[in-house]
């Protein structure tokens, strides 16, 4: 086994989960924050669309997800997406979801006093809204989100499922061709050091936040 | 002609009245007091005078502008946006929980609404700020967070926000009550001197002594209406009502 081989292609790997992960969460946070505002609509025709949305994003497999946008699509659409172009869609439209339901907690525990001293003060909805409310919002969603941004580096395993060669598709490639557990191990190093980078992150953030109760 | 005039406001929750034609008038630079049990409907009146809260029907207009009347049909009829947001902004209102912006500094939450609402330059809003700070006694928290203050000096800091805005018209809803009674005197002591330069004031309150001593007249209200109405001496030494009587005795007692 040719561990210098092994180790570049593993790393080139890394980098398309990187490219997953880091398309999916500029995409889909702010997708969430809409999917959010829709989920808190009080209009039915908003609402209602927006929750079977979310049911249906998460109540099902990610890996179903990720089948059926790749080789789904096509049948029903006429639309054929390159496989990595597939996973990144289906990613987004899976962590929207979850990130939508984070953000309207997040939104929902802002008490009711702080719309009230904003409005009484004169704000627009605008202004309470993103000076107000968002920066309070982004400190008490920091917890769950690091859970999630965490899952998300997982998950960028299961792009495999449509010939993405992501880094856990290239280590089980060497592991059966070489008949090595090592690549298993060094993969494992791999996800570790990227989701302490992840957590070391929220840890700042954590504490920049730590300002104010 | 009254900063402050209420006609015949009636509001009910799911169909229990909570406020059932209730009328009065504030002067300018006069010192309302507002008192009575709990679920009276104090807080329902404040907070349909400050827009929190909208009126089934009645009538109430501010600095001379109509805010809201009843129409043909016996409801509500409010005056557009910009009228509505026009007299939102001849009003303050201080809240029982204080209600300070918990990421913003002292400086910042004073300052934020006279620099994004009324366009301030960001060093005059702050020049105010703290001159309003200073007023209140607390230049030296300037930088300080609402979470690093105690109850009463938040609540001072809160009614400096609310002044931030050059109200014509100070609301406050049971503003000591979240406090304790050592904390109360400082807040009643900031009312009182705001009072003593005629700023026009509604102030719902527990402290009887206080709604007394302060006030130019004083409404006593239960179950949704006005029970007893007019100055310190005729609401509280000359008592015409049953209901008023039984609910001062004890502070009478005391």
């Amino acid at each position: 086994m040719n561990y210098t081989v092994l180790l570049s292609q593993m790393l080139q790997a890394t980098l398309m989960s990187l490219r997953i992960f880091f398309s999916t969460l500029l995409f889909s946070v702010p997708l969430g924050l809409l999917v959010a505002a829709g989920r808190r609509s009080k209009v039915k025709a908003v609402n209602l669309p927006v929750r079977f949305y979310i049911l249906l994003m998460r109540g099902t497999p990610l890996m179903l997800q990720l089948l059926f946008i790749f080789y789904g699509l096509k049948p029903l659409t006429g639309i054929q997406l390159d496989r990595v172009a597939a996973a990144q869609v289906a990613f987004l439209l899976n962590y929207a979801a979850y990130f939508a339901e984070i953000f309207r907690g997040g939104i929902d525990a802002v008490p009711a006093g702080q719309y009230e001293a904003a409005r009484v003060l004169g704000f627009t909805k605008r202004q309470t809204f993103f000076r107000i409310v968002l920066p309070q919002v982004c400190k008490m969603i920091l917890p769950p989100m690091s859970n999630e941004f965490i899952n998300l580096v997982k998950d960028t395993s299961l792009a495999q499922v449509i010939g993405v060669t992501e880094l856990l598709r290239v280590t089980s490639d060497w592991v059966s061709s070489a008949v090595s557990m090592a690549p298993f191990a060094i993969a494992a190093v791999f996800y570790l050091l990227m989701n302490a980078v992840v957590t070391r992150c929220f840890t700042v953030a954590e504490a920049r936040m730590n300002y104010y109760r | 002609m009254p900063l402050l005039t209420a006609r015949n406001l009636y509001k009910s929750f799911d169909g229990t009245g909570v406020l059932k034609g209730i009328s009065l008038d504030v002067d300018k630079g006069e010192v309302l007091t507002v008192i009575g049990p709990s679920g009276s409907g104090k807080s329902t009146l404040l907070r349909c005078m400050t827009q929190l809260e909208a009126v089934d029907r009645g009538e109430i207009s501010v600095c001379g502008e109509t805010l809201v009347k009843t129409g043909e049909n016996q409801s509500a009829v409010y005056s557009d946006r910009a009228a509505c947001r026009r007299i939102a902004l001849h009003i303050g209102l201080v809240f029982q929980n204080f209600n300070l912006f918990p990421h913003f500094s002292v400086l910042r939450n004073i300052a934020e609404a006279p620099m994004h609402v009324l366009g301030k330059k960001k060093a005059e809003a702050e020049a105010s700020a703290m001159e309003l700070l200073k007023k209140m006694e607390l230049s030296d928290k300037a930088d300080f967070y609402p979470c690093q203050l105690s109850g009463g000096q938040q609540q001072r800091v809160s009614i400096a926000r609310a002044l931030a805005m050059n109200p014509d018209l100070l609301f406050f809803d049971e503003p000591t009550s979240a406090l304790d009674p050592e904390l109360t005197g400082e807040i009643l002591k900031v009312i009182r001197d705001l009072a003593a330069e005629h700023m026009t004031m509604v102030v719902v309150t527990h402290e009887m002594a206080f709604a007394r001593d302060v006030a130019d007249q004083v409404v006593f209200m239960a179950d949704g209406v006005i029970v007893e109405q007019g100055t310190p001496e005729q609401v509280f030494a000359n008592t015409q009502s049953e209901r008023t009587k039984a609910f001062l005795s004890r502070f009478n007692e005391s």
